[in-house]
């Protein structure tokens, strides 16, 4: 089955959402709404024509202060039929409110999400409503903020020690918009 | 009587205790077996047939009680340092600390960007010997125990500090 053929059936079955196909590159993916990922994963694994029964990964992506986006991307795997998708969707950074974005969860569809939601969490700050047991995964409980954030700034001290090299003096921001 | 023969050769060596004391610290360090990184698979290497750190009289040990010295070999998270101090406190004076490696050294490849990385082990504890190499051959990791051994030979244990304060306050009490 064809990538083409896989988005004529997702868009047959969720003719409310808005789902785009992204060929460019090498790998196409498909960019569907926030708020249709959960359901749209339930299809895909459920369906018998596809049966994505594995999902290999869940990549977050921070695009930075001018694009002011994040991506989430999953790669989703039909071990039966052979078939690979990678589905992605695109958010806003931070709410309206200005707190840290949030997505529907899909842990309870593939229990492999639950690791990867949490490291999402953990490094990109990325909320998953309805997931089980979202605490950090690397790092110790008591770390502030999430460092792969292009936001992110490094802790003065942690436990006592200084974080940064220069022993705890703060340096300018950097000039680079894309990691304001 | 007796079947041996007496030379008169040997039998007595002239020394004093400091020196003996020194001598027989610097001939048995036992470092603590444990490693974070990939230095350790060098530290492991050193220890094995090749380069046979025990002909140094160096073996490790599976318990902080039982260790001489830490080498701290590879790279210290955040995470880790809290079990790194914690184990340092655990082993019996006198103790040394190797710091193995570029990262345990200063943080190595990790100074600028690894938020997760202590810029260098000295933050958490003292440290006696550094080993350059991002990782140190077993020669340096050598190199660097040899380095504490003459650290240790040409040492002068004074009396702790605190032994001084308590006789002070002894003979304080005495004379009033």
């Amino acid at each position: 089955m064809t990538f083409q053929e896989i988005t004529d059936i997702v868009t047959s079955q969720f003719p409310e959402y808005i789902i785009s196909p992204d060929t460019k590159n090498l790998q196409p993916a498909l960019v569907v709404p926030v708020q249709g990922i959960a359901g749209i994963c339930r299809f895909l694994h459920e369906d018998a024509r596809l049966y994505f029964d594995y999902l290999a990964c869940i990549t977050a992506i921070d695009n930075g202060a001018v694009a002011d986006t994040m991506e989430l991307v999953y790669n989703l795997t039909s071990i039966p039929y052979g078939l690979d998708l990678t589905l992605k969707i695109v958010f806003p950074r931070n709410t309206a409110e200005g707190t840290l974005p949030s997505v529907p969860t899909v842990s309870h569809i593939w229990r492999t999400a639950d690791w990867h939601e949490r490291e999402a969490f953990d490094l990109m700050g990325i909320t998953f409503e309805g997931h089980p047991d979202l605490r950090r995964i690397l790092l110790p409980e008591d770390w502030e903020g999430h460092p792969l954030r292009k936001d992110y700034n490094a802790q003065e001290r942690y436990h006592g020690i200084y974080v940064r090299y220069e022993d705890g003096k703060l340096l300018e921001p950097s000039s680079d918009p894309d990691r304001a | 009587m007796n079947d041996r023969i007496k030379t008169g050769d040997g039998g007595i060596i002239l020394t004093n205790a400091e020196d003996l004391m020194n001598w027989a610290r610097l001939s048995s360090l036992w470092p603590m077996g444990f490693g974070l990184a990939c230095c350790a698979i060098e530290m492991m290497a050193t220890y094995a047939a090749n380069y046979d750190l025990e002909r140094f009289g160096i073996m490790p040990r599976p318990s902080p009680r039982q260790s001489d010295v830490m080498i701290v070999a590879g790279t210290v998270t955040f995470k880790m340092a809290d079990r790194i101090r914690r184990l340092y406190e655990q082993m019996p004076e006198p103790r040394y600390v190797i710091s193995m490696g570029s990262c345990s050294n200063c943080g190595g490849p990790y100074w600028e960007h690894g938020y997760h990385v202590v810029k260098g082990v000295d933050r958490i504890i003292p440290v006696d010997v550094y080993v350059p190499g991002c990782p140190p051959r077993p020669e340096a990791l050598i190199g660097g125990f040899m380095k504490l051994q003459e650290k240790i030979r040409g040492k002068q244990e004074a009396a702790p500090e605190l032994f001084l304060e308590m006789e002070a306050a002894g003979q304080q009490a005495v004379l009033s």
